[in-house]
């Protein structure tokens, strides 16, 4: 059985990283969940970018929050990226393999993932 | 939604936008029937918009004027010859006791009825998107009972937040285990 003193060292070690994260270059990952993203799968998404963004190492940039109706329920699961000094990309028809490649091209790469941006849909 | 952990996702996220501090989600189950009811002290509604809810015209959102969630939910309930009530109180009217309660019950025999899917994943999504509400979580079965409630993770935690992709994989781990164990 998953025990309590797991979670407490948990808080152990995160508590030493805190300081480290500070005035680290932020990214942040928003996926919308209202209604129309959440019936259109948005959060296998938003847990495949949750789970990969901490296997991957990211999470000392990359903060993953979720948001209501972006307006575009149509293109739904969408995601949008922002990135301090850059513009904003908006990713539609999500799914988690599409995270998965967002991920390692765009989030670790530094690349767009044009196909899957709301300027090809 | 393909599954009723989505309907039980979507209407928690009501209890959110109405600025509640804390949400209970609890589901019921006995062999015929599985009650979910979200209750949360949130700013509640006003009598007449109470009214309109279960109309898909009626909606809080900003970006257009059609509101799915709670019409998606009166429908799979109703679908299997289960049942669905709202109730609230608006804070205005009510300063100390106000909040939204949605219940709906369904005929697990019935054909219609779509299964629970990935609950363990709707309450992680819940916890992760909003940590600073206290969920509080209790899924009674048959064969026994998985629980959560958020303040007791806090107190072990300290100042380490509720987002925490660590805390959120082992909330997941604790709720997986917790299930396989009711097996």
């Amino acid at each position: 059985m998953k025990s309590l003193a797991e979670l407490a060292a948990i808080k152990e070690k995160m508590q030493n990283k805190v300081v480290m994260r500070e005035g680290s270059g932020d990214i942040r990952v928003v996926v919308g969940m209202a209604t129309c993203g959440i019936a259109a799968g948005a959060r296998p998404v938003l847990n495949t970018f949750v789970e990969e963004v901490n296997n991957q190492g990211l999470s000392g940039n990359v903060t993953v929050t979720q948001t209501g109706c972006i307006g575009i329920c149509q293109y739904e699961p969408v995601v949008e990226i922002f990135e301090a000094g850059k513009e904003k990309v908006t990713y539609v028809k999500m799914t988690s393999e599409k995270a998965k490649e967002v991920i390692e091209k765009h989030l670790k790469g530094g690349n767009v993932v044009e196909e899957y941006t709301m300027t090809n849909a | 939604m393909k599954e009723l952990s989505l309907n039980i996702l979507d209407i928690a996220m009501n209890s959110v936008k109405a600025k509640a501090d804390t949400v209970w989600v609890t589901l019921t189950e006995t062999a015929d029937t599985f009650t979910m009811k979200i209750a949360d002290n949130g700013c509640g509604m006003k009598e007449d918009f109470l009214k309109t809810v279960t109309d898909p015209f009626s909606t809080t959102r900003t970006t257009r004027k059609v509101g799915m969630g709670i019409p998606f939910l009166l429908l799979a309930a109703e679908q299997t010859g289960g049942s669905f009530e709202i109730t609230s109180k608006h804070e205005s009217e009510y300063p100390d006791s106000h909040g939204t309660v949605t219940t709906a019950v369904f005929n697990k025999n019935s054909i219609d009825f779509t299964p629970l899917g990935d609950i363990v994943s709707t309450v992680t999504t819940l916890i992760q998107g909003s940590p600073d509400i206290r969920w509080i979580f209790k899924h009674t079965m048959p064969k026994g009972e998985v629980s959560l409630d958020t303040n007791e993770l806090k107190e072990v935690l300290g100042g380490v937040p509720l987002d925490n992709t660590e805390v959120i994989l082992w909330i997941k781990g604790y709720l997986e285990e917790a299930y396989s164990e009711t097996e």
